[in-house]
């Protein structure tokens, strides 16, 4: 009398293990990432082969866009009903993304190892109000990288410790006809500059926001701003960084045209790297500077995280990716363009290898990271800053004003 | 065959074309005059009413009046400058030479270009440090020093416009080109053995042909250059500090990067109207002309 049912029931269990196997085999997951600093793009996708060949009943399309097509892109998909499951954000996102329903609440996935063993500066990039939007993902700052010759020729034997000394270095280097505009920047009007400016705020010791309203006016943030404008008119800014994003920056510094830059850590072995840059050898990388009495260091939070879009039908699928993409092997074995989460890979002498000097630089700059302001209003305030920034550069208003009036538009 | 029937039909032809023309153009367009009238977010809150209050923002704001200026500038000069270089290239296309077929299919080239790609090529021409256009104006000494083309806010838009006209003058040029093949070459002889010089040739025989097939290229080209955005968002996004925002990087911002879909459907329409004003005048004028002629 059982055996039937139990044959049925069998037959059924077979039946539908048979069916959610076909569904299995099906799940495609889209993913958009950005084509631009961090991971190559031949990086991700061979991470995501990895992934594939160890879960080969999930397959992922992958899209690239620039940086500054990220989260409009992101922003419209979801608008228009999604498209995405796994989409990369930065650290300036969050804060949007949650208020406006874009990314998967995923505290709950957190497990203890992942809350032991990330940086715990790390979670800030994928934190609003308490939870957690994604994994962190790119860890990344603005370090100082500077040309080992240049500052040998010119005979200064450290790297600057402040940014007064950067400044005073710099004229050394102009003075003796060696370089006429020895320092790159990426001042576009794109949040490239926003992150120069930044790192400034952060030695000056400035907040961007106080109760919720714009402070950076006064202070640091227009200390910081002042040393920009300093270094463009004194000539020892190269002019052409207010058109330059992070690409551009590498370019000249690659071709010896600069005796400083800010940049981020790809920077180190793409220009460390003979086949594509003239100054490989001669890279050196610290900490970006601070200010006499103020800080010893500078950093922005430049960090990217990995989540999951509201609109996806594989959430378990996308998170099982994003595990694998932010997973301490994957990360240790692509660290040379951007630097593991994880504390203990910064021990790890098969990370270090090769790239001694950028370790020790990321040790003290990861900790000293200084966050953009969150709020979900944060593109507003950073469109009007990119303004407020290109009129000082460009004498069309003053630091203050042009930082009063930023404050004005900010929507804050 | 009764007239209403031969009406009927015409409609009836149509209407597949209607129906497609009424769900991609006409719904999306009244679905935006209702957005603009409230203040929607792009994801999230599908917002409330709120009156003129979006318009009344938009027209008050400085940054709009003056992606405005910047816009009629970009749009006057580079279609003015498309209009004489697409004649002038049509005028010597038309002479007889050896390999000028070759030359007419060159022509075509940047126009069959898409707008992102002749964006990137002209970036890479206005390089800053090892662009084509600085090397060239240094290696014949009108430049000292290698400059920023598109980081100065007096020669951003004028690089801009440059990059424009070279993409859409061949537009200009086949139109062009198409009507001079009408010209009666025995009224230009005629003109010719009465002594005309080239200009007068030019100016009462040519010209009167080229007229309204001409406006009918200016038409088309003021529209597209009011609306421009892809060439501008690939070089300058805008910048340097706002000299090349024009009205469609405006609503860009606005309704993606800010994500106010209200307030952006309300400055998207309001560019529309005055395209659409742009574009009356231009029927009035062709309609005139044609009649004249």
């Amino acid at each position: 009398m059982l055996k039937p049912i139990k044959t049925a029931l069998l037959g059924a269990t077979l039946f539908t293990a048979a069916f959610a196997g076909a569904a299995h085999a099906e799940t495609k997951l889209n993913a958009l990432f950005m084509a631009q600093a961090a991971y190559s793009e031949a990086d991700v996708r061979a991470m995501t082969e990895a992934f594939t060949k160890a879960n080969p009943d999930v397959t992922v399309n992958l899209e690239f866009v620039p940086y500054e097509g990220l989260h409009d892109k992101t922003v419209l998909a979801q608008g228009s009903g999604g498209g995405y499951d796994v989409v990369l954000f930065d650290v300036i996102w969050p804060a949007e993304y949650a208020a406006n329903n874009v990314l998967v609440d995923v505290s709950d996935r957190i497990t203890p190892d992942m809350k032991d063993g990330v940086l715990p500066g790390a979670w800030t990039t994928v934190e609003y109000e308490g939870k957690r939007y994604g994994l962190p993902w790119i860890l990344d700052t603005k370090y100082l990288f500077y040309n080992k010759e240049i500052l040998e020729k010119a005979g200064i034997k450290n790297p600057p410790k402040t940014w007064d000394e950067l400044a005073e270095q710099a004229k050394t280097i102009k003075e003796k006809g060696i370089l006429d505009t020895p320092i790159s920047w990426s001042w576009s009007q794109a949040e490239a500059v926003i992150c120069d400016y930044t790192t400034l705020v952060s030695a000056y010791k400035g907040e961007f926001l106080k109760d919720g309203k714009p402070a950076f006016q006064t202070d640091g943030g227009l200390d910081a701003l002042n040393y920009m404008v300093d270094s463009y008119k004194s000539g020892l800014t190269n002019p052409n960084s207010k058109e330059f994003l992070e690409e551009d920056v590498r370019r000249v510094f690659q071709n010896g045209e600069a005796a400083f830059a800010l940049n981020w850590t790809y920077m180190y072995n793409m220009a460390n790297d003979p086949k594509d840059s003239k100054v490989a050898g001669k890279v050196g990388v610290v900490p970006a500077p601070g200010v006499e009495g103020k800080s010893e260091v500078s950093a922005v939070n430049g960090s990217m995280g990995l989540g999951i879009t509201t609109t996806s039908k594989h959430p378990d699928e996308a998170w099982k990716y994003i595990e694998f993409m932010t997973s301490q092997a994957t990360q240790n074995a692509y660290a040379k363009l951007s630097l593991p989460i994880w504390t203990s890979s910064y021990e790890d002498p098969a990370v270090a290898e090769g790239q001694e000097d950028m370790i020790a630089a990321a040790k003290v700059a990861l900790a000293a990271m200084y966050p953009r302001p969150t709020t979900p209003k944060y593109q507003e305030l950073s469109t009007a800053l990119q303004l407020a920034i290109q009129e000082a550069l460009l004498g069309q208003a003053t630091p203050e004003d042009a930082l009063n009036t930023a404050a004005e538009n900010s929507g804050l | 065959m009764s007239t209403a029937w031969v009406n009927m039909r015409g409609w009836l032809l149509m209407l597949p074309l209607l129906i497609v023309m009424v769900a991609v153009i006409g719904w999306p367009l009244v679905d935006t005059v209702r957005l603009s009238f409230t203040d929607a977010k792009l994801v999230g809150t599908s917002g409330n009413f709120v009156g003129i209050a979006n318009y009344v923002k938009m027209l008050s704001n400085t940054g709009f009046q003056r992606a405005l200026v910047t816009t009629t500038w970009f749009a006057v000069i580079s279609v003015a400058a498309e209009m004489v270089v697409g004649v002038a290239a049509a005028l010597l296309l038309n002479q007889q030479f050896h390999g000028r077929a070759v030359l007419r299919a060159l022509m075509i080239l940047p126009w069959a270009l898409p707008t992102v790609v002749n964006a990137t090529l002209w970036r890479l021409i206005y390089n800053p440090e090892y662009g084509a256009l600085n090397a060239a104006l240094t290696q014949i000494g009108v430049l000292d020093a290698y400059r920023s083309w598109l980081g100065e806010p007096g020669t951003a838009l004028a690089a801009l416009i440059l990059a424009d006209t070279w993409k859409n003058f061949p537009l200009v040029a086949l139109i062009a080109l198409a009507a001079l093949q009408a010209v009666p070459r025995d009224i230009t002889s005629a003109a010719m053995v009465d002594g005309a010089g080239a200009w007068s040739r030019f100016r009462f025989v040519i010209l009167p042909y080229l007229a309204g097939p001409l406006m009918v290229a200016l038409v088309l080209r003021t529209i597209e250059a009011f609306k421009v955005f892809d060439i501008i968002w690939v070089m300058t996004r805008g910048g340097p500090a706002n000299s090349t925002r024009t009205l469609s990087i405006l609503v860009y911002q606005e309704a993606f990067s800010f994500q106010r879909a209200g307030s952006g459907a309300s400055l998207a329409l309001m560019v529309t109207l005055m395209v659409t004003v742009l574009a009356v005048i231009y029927a009035a004028v062709i309609r005139r002309t044609a009649g004249a002629r």
